[in-house]
């Protein structure tokens, strides 16, 4: 079944337009990968999703509901979770008050609570009482995984996870995000680092200048350097 | 005047109390401007309406036993009720707009509350009496002390230490500190903002409702009251540290000592004592005592 399907959205931020006609799907319990350089429309991409930057044409079809110019809230509410770039925990909570507030239970079998994501990222609960901005960013990108999973959400809009992570933290929440993929949870990831993507993703898009160049297999890409060489590598 | 104990003791406890009464008004303004980013003007017009709203329902509900005390509940909740109308109809629409909008948009409200005010209850000056059972004084030991203004400080205490157990120990406090650190976070999370802003704001308006209606029959009622007030919680705001509820405790305090203090040591200068401590925390810590330097 088809969980998340953008057909030809255009977005843009005032007068400048980012996104020019994208369109990307997510089967259920699939993760999918988009790739591309610094500011190629990833993140407005992932934006456009979730009502922050609405598209202004095109379509934002969530569970076969259209979603395009809904509430941010709402959508979130539907089960749409945002790990955005630059993690933004919410500094002054503590680790415990940044997973209470997005606590949400949705009526699902066996639902998120804190006790289950302490397990998947054992570090947070060493540092529960501690304040979101003095964590690292390894534990900072944890908590932010953490926060939207206690939300029970279908779908994980992943932003530059592993973007200024030291490269052991990096494998690590790899790792951990691979154990989200095995336990059926889908995930749309953005990411720079190709391995990363490659290894975790069942389908990948590469983007430029905000338009979809190419979809297929991370073994695809794999087999065709020529790909990673025009759109990728800096 | 040091060396008369009880003189110096009266002092003080006029320092706190109206420290007390002014943490009251400043708290709703400083909550208002740290969640909702907007520095609302119209705080001390919000106030004076309390005052006068108090005054009328004093008048309608005189013979009920607790006249008094309703009345200053009626006027919170009359002040709660306008603030959500200013909110829905118009503040929700600016928020995204440049803080100019904002401003100018709040000091129309003080014109047009003013003016309201004029008209409803004229440009005499009014006042209202004290409540039954808060008439008299109180012997505190080392003098007698006006009651009703050891009730002001109660009532300021109360106020301050439900307002920080709401923010730091409830679920709804969490998602108020949330919406002052990154509101697209918390929307991103399911969590209706708007509704959030609209609630601070109506809250921060309902505690300057309190604060007119307690202050009633402490002060008398005139036009113009509003100005007076507001420039001192501006200052008390930025002593503190903007958006700082703590911060607006400390101010509130040292202001209302240093003008009953001021009042008494140097008459003459009392009026600029409170702006030459402005002046002296700005210097030593621009983002007030409380308060937090600007990242980056």
């Amino acid at each position: 079944m088809t969980l998340l399907d953008v057909s030809g959205i255009h977005t843009s931020y005032g007068i400048s337009e980012v996104l020019f006609g994208i369109s990307i799907r997510v089967e259920d319990g699939e993760c999918v990968g988009l790739l591309g350089r610094n500011g190629v429309g990833k993140s407005t991409t992932m934006r456009s999703i979730n009502g922050l930057t609405p598209p202004s044409k095109g379509s934002v079809k969530w569970k076969d509901k259209e979603v395009a110019g809904k509430r941010t809230y709402d959508i979130a509410k539907s089960g749409v979770g945002f790990v955005p770039e630059d993690r933004r925990v919410f500094p002054e909570l503590t680790v415990w008050e940044n997973l209470d507030i997005a606590r949400r239970s949705r009526g699902k079998a066996n639902e998120w609570d804190e006790a289950k994501v302490y397990a998947l990222f054992p570090e947070l609960e060493t540092f529960k009482d501690r304040k979101g901005g003095y964590l690292s960013g390894g534990q900072q990108q944890m908590l932010t995984i953490a926060r939207s999973l206690m939300g029970n959400p279908d779908i994980l809009l992943l932003d530059e996870p592993s973007e200024g992570l030291a490269p052991l933290v990096v494998d690590k929440l790899q790792e951990q995000i691979a154990t989200l993929k095995d336990q059926g949870l889908s995930i749309l990831l953005a990411e720079q680092n190709l391995n990363f993507v490659l290894d975790l993703s069942d389908r990948v898009y590469i983007l430029e200048k905000g338009e979809v160049k190419f979809e297929g297999t991370p073994e695809d890409v794999r087999s065709q350097p020529e790909l990673v060489k025009r759109y990728l590598t800096v | 005047m040091f060396n008369n104990p009880v003189l110096t003791f009266i002092q003080l406890m006029n320092g706190i109390s109206l420290g007390m009464n002014l943490f009251i008004i400043a708290a709703g303004l400083t909550l208002i401007l740290g969640v909702l980013r907007v520095l609302n003007f119209a705080h001390g017009a919000f106030y004076m309406m309390g005052g006068y709203i108090c005054f009328s329902l004093v008048g309608l509900f005189a013979g009920l036993p607790g006249g008094f005390w309703l009345a200053v509940v009626g006027s919170a909740i009359a002040l709660a009720a306008f603030a959500w109308v200013v909110e829905t109809t118009m503040l929700r629409h600016l928020y995204d707009r440049d803080h100019l909008y904002q401003l100018l948009f709040t000091f129309a409200l003080v014109m047009i509350i003013s003016d309201l005010v004029r008209f409803n209850w004229g440009t005499n000056v009014l006042s209202v009496s004290l409540p039954n059972g808060f008439r008299g004084a109180t012997d505190l030991g080392i003098s007698f002390y006006p009651t009703y203004r050891l009730l002001l400080t109660g009532m300021g205490i109360f106020v301050a230490i439900s307002m920080w157990y709401f923010v730091n120990k409830t679920r709804a406090g969490r998602f108020v500190r949330a919406a002052r650190q990154d509101r697209e976070m918390l929307e991103s999370l399911g969590i209706n903002v708007g509704r959030v802003y609209m609630l601070v704001f109506v809250a921060g308006s309902a505690l300057a409702g309190l604060g007119g209606a307690l202050a009633a029959p402490a002060v008398s009622l005139a036009p113009g009251m509003d100005a007076e007030i507001i420039v001192q919680c501006f200052i008390i705001v930025i002593i503190g540290g903007l958006g700082s509820l703590g911060g607006a405790f400390v101010g509130a305090l040292m202001l209302g000592l240093l003008k009953s203090f001021g009042v008494m040591l140097i008459p003459n200068f009392e009026i600029v004592l409170i702006y030459l401590m402005m002046v002296i925390v700005l210097m030593f810590r621009p983002w007030g005592l409380l308060g937090k330097p600007e990242a980056k």
